[in-house]
């Protein structure tokens, strides 16, 4: 947005990302985004209750596929959205840069850190059932083996604060509950969904089956309540539900959780400190994991 | 016991000519029951800070056992102080001196098995055979499992010095009164936490006789603290502001009001909630093998088990020959004083849990279903229910929907493995399934697509210290037992 140019910029609607296609927001309405210094971004789609209601149905449809496909394909798959960032990369940094206010070397390094995240966890893919499973040598003559299954669909409200949250921190909540088999429905940070909306593009051209990942800019209090309380909802990422009160605050998110007994990852105590570039370590591949333990008789 | 003079004219059992003879158990080995008991704090037996007692009844007779504390928010926080004055000590305690302790324990239970066993049956209804042959060996077996652990925790998995979260709230069931306790305890100490636990307010006199044993080993005090009580006791301490971890075996409900309660601390919660397993049959199972696994499936332990094949579906194609078999192998179920070594089937637990089998059953007849059980003769005193099976079950009835938590079969039929999948996974509850078939691929199909944290092929209700157990969605969340039992105990 060159001020001296004579050329005017073509700029970009956002969409919502929603079982692997691009919809308007059920609402018809936009927000402004803007940047730290209060300089109009871009509009984001205002997405409803309606609208993640139709996700957590996208995610759910998602979920045999994504889960039956190989722990290698998978792993594949997350490579590829890496390959696929990688040529996006200073359109990433323009976003981040513009959603933190951060300069554009510290921007292009949270990218990176960013596609480098995808390529951990792909790495993770295949690894975790060996890590997260067991033999068990009963006393008895019994085969009896313990693997790790995805929960089924997750909702993640994704980070809205710390160093890096509007994509790194935004890719650091995705990716582990994608690489384990789970699906996903994102509420993007309220203020800064530019990102996160970008990536929805990304993931579209990146082999990954639709409805696995959708993601949801709006109002937080409208979208985390309708994922905490949702019937088909399996694990609810708490991560950036950082209010104090109001119907996006975590402590109110978990009770609403607890009437179908969802999976929970609570925030940080302070998530303003969280800093997204610290090594990521394997607890948000296992939360959402059910470990099924199998017997069989052992004789002939 | 007059009627032995009447012995000669009673009738011959349908089930064959020769009929067992009664071989009691005797009462005498439970060892002394005090009148009333107060709680175990602190490593001491106190009375409770309030007046109210409760009482336990031996559900076979009906006789009250013992009077025991209704435990107040003052007695909670009391143990609840004395659990976090020994957590210092105990936590830096090396790992190898808290698996001694261990050991011993475990060591003392095996010692003072036939005593358990009997005293449990007792006071829970559980036929001694069942508390002799497998929840006591199971109870031991857990402590010493977890014994090993205490000084091996750096090579559990997570990471190199996992740390104990601190005084763990632990609230049990009354369906395995010991097991359920040794589940909790064993993994919690062996993790370097202290704890305070509630048993269940019909089955208390274990739990208080596990404290005597916690003395005999020399268990520092305060380390383990047994507080009785009902629900009012147990919501004291899952919310105790000093808690900082919470696990509760029990109902679907109640383990959602903890969740409720729980949200936005910052206490760690385990949960074994309640379940409505399917057990599936397939055509080309051993019909033999798999009635046995279907009994045990249901009416072991009187159907008292969050993990009870409640759901027989069985494929379209073998129903009659199953359901033949399945009648004449309850034909011969003996039901009746739980200390008579012969006996299948006890009490139900207490008079609520009856009234509540009774009121799903009649819900089950008046829905449509076809109820059948065997002829037997029930004792006079005591609650008691005779295994009950019920045909022409659709996925919409109640007794195919809730967890009755007794002896009642319900039984549905499939044709294809889909639909077996289908209908075994409609449920909110995902705790345990059965599958019988001799076909291995079809095992292996079954239990990827089976939505349950466990899966028992060709046999069922199968327990062990070193396997993970617990459910998926509204049946829990966390597993008790092996290497992932542990991960509910550390701050990972």
């Amino acid at each position: 947005m060159s001020e001296t140019s004579t050329r005017l910029d073509v700029l970009k609607t956002y969409k919502l990302y929603v079982g692997g296609k691009f919809p308007r927001s059920e609402s018809g309405r936009v927000y402004e985004v803007t940047d730290s210094n209060g300089q109009w971004l871009a509009n984001a789609p205002l997405g409803t209750r309606k609208d993640t209601r139709d996700a957590v149905l996208a995610a759910r449809a998602a979920v045999k596929g994504w889960s039956g496909t190989t722990a290698y394909n998978r792993g594949q798959v997350l490579y590829r959205v890496a390959e696929m960032l990688q040529g996006r990369r200073e359109q990433f940094s323009a976003e981040v840069a513009a959603a933190e206010n951060i300069g554009a070397k510290k921007a292009t390094a949270l990218v990176d850190a960013a596609i480098d995240r995808w390529v951990w966890y792909a790495g993770w893919t295949d690894k975790v059932a060996q890590i997260a499973g067991n033999g068990n040598p009963v006393a008895g003559p019994f085969f009896n083996l313990s693997v790790p299954e995805p929960s089924g669909v997750v909702g993640v409200v994704a980070p809205q604060a710390g160093y890096g949250h509007s994509f790194l921190g935004l890719v650091s909540v995705i990716a582990p509950a994608i690489a384990t088999g789970n699906t996903v429905v994102v509420a993007a940070a309220a203020d800064a969904p530019l990102p996160a909306l970008s990536l929805g593009e990304v993931l579209a051209t990146s082999d990954l089956p639709g409805g696995v990942v959708n993601i949801i800019s709006g109002r937080t209090e409208d979208i985390a309540p309708t994922l905490a309380s949702h019937q088909d909802v399996n694990g609810l990422d708490l991560t950036g539900a950082i209010a104090s009160d109001g119907s996006g605050a975590a402590a109110g998110l978990e009770a609403s959780a607890a009437d179908t007994l969802k999976r929970v990852i609570r925030p940080e105590l302070d998530p303003f400190a969280q800093d997204w570039t610290d090594a990521p370590g394997t607890d948000r591949l296992l939360s959402f994991l059910e470990t099924k333990t199998v017997w069989h008789p052992i004789g002939i | 016991m007059a009627k032995n003079t009447k012995k000669a004219e009673e009738p011959v059992r349908k089930s064959g000519l020769f009929e067992y003879a009664p071989a009691p158990e005797s009462p005498a080995a439970a060892g002394d029951i005090a009148t009333s008991y107060g709680h175990f704090i602190g490593g001491e037996f106190v009375d409770s800070s309030g007046s109210e007692a409760l009482k336990t009844v031996n559900p076979a007779t009906e006789q009250v056992l013992a009077e025991f504390a209704q435990g107040t928010e003052e007695d909670v926080d009391r143990a609840v102080a004395a659990a976090r004055r020994a957590f210092t000590d105990w936590s830096a305690l090396p790992g190898s001196e808290r698996a001694k302790y261990l050991f011993r324990i475990a060591r003392i239970i095996q010692e003072r098995s036939r005593e358990l066993a009997v005293l449990e049956s007792i006071d829970n209804g559980k036929p001694i055979r069942e508390t002799r042959d497998v929840d006591l060996p199971l109870v031991a077996a857990h402590f010493f499992y977890y014994a090993g652990w205490a000084d091996k925790l750096d090579f559990a998995g997570y990471g190199s010095n996992p740390r104990p979260l601190g005084v763990a709230g632990q609230v049990i069931p009354w369906n395995f009164p010991l097991l359920m306790l040794a589940w909790k305890i064993a993994p919690a100490l062996a993790t370097g936490n202290t704890v305070v636990l509630k048993p269940a307010e019909t089955t208390p006199l274990t739990a208080l006789r596990f404290a005597e044993i916690c003395r005999q080993a020399g268990l520092p005090k305060g380390v383990v603290n047994i507080v009785t009580g009902d629900g009012r006791t147990g919501a004291a301490l899952t919310s105790h502001p000093d808690v900082n971890k919470v696990a509760f075996t029990g109902s679907t409900p109640v383990g959602r009001a903890i969740a409720k309660q729980l949200a936005g601390t910052r206490k760690k919660l385990s949960l074994e909630l309640g379940g409505k397993a399917a057990n599936i049959v397939f055509d080309d199972a051993p019909i033999d093998q798999a009635v046995e696994g279907i009994v045990n499936g249901i009416f072991f332990n009187q159907g008292h088990v969050c993990c009870a094949g409640s759901r027989l579906l069985v494929q379209e194609s073998v129903q009659d020959e199953v359901l033949d078999a399945l009648k004449r192998r309850m034909d011969t179920l003996r039901v009746g004083d739980p200390l008579d070594k012969n006996t299948d089937i006890g009490a139900i637990n207490s008079a609520a849990q009856l009234a509540r089998i009774t009121e799903l059953t009649a819900a089950g007849e008046a829905e449509g279903a076809e109820r059948w059980s065997p002829s037997c003769d029930l004792p006079g005193t005591g609650f008691w229910f005779k295994p009950t099976l019920f045909t022409g079950v659709s996925q919409a009835h109640r007794i195919a929907r809730e967890e009755i938590f007794g002896p009642v079969l319900s039984v549905l039929t499939f044709r294809t493995p889909a639909e077996a999948v289908e209908k075994a996974n409609n449920t909110p509850y995902g705790l345990s399934a059965g599958v019988w078939t001799e076909k291995g691929s079809r095992i292996l199909w079954m239990a990827n697509q089976l939505k349950a944290g466990v899966v028992w092929a060709n046999t069922f209700n199968k327990f062990d210290p070193t396997s993970p157990f617990g459910g998926y969605k509204e049946s829990g969340y966390g597993r008790e037992g092996g290497r992932h039992g542990l991960e509910a105990y550390l701050d990972v």
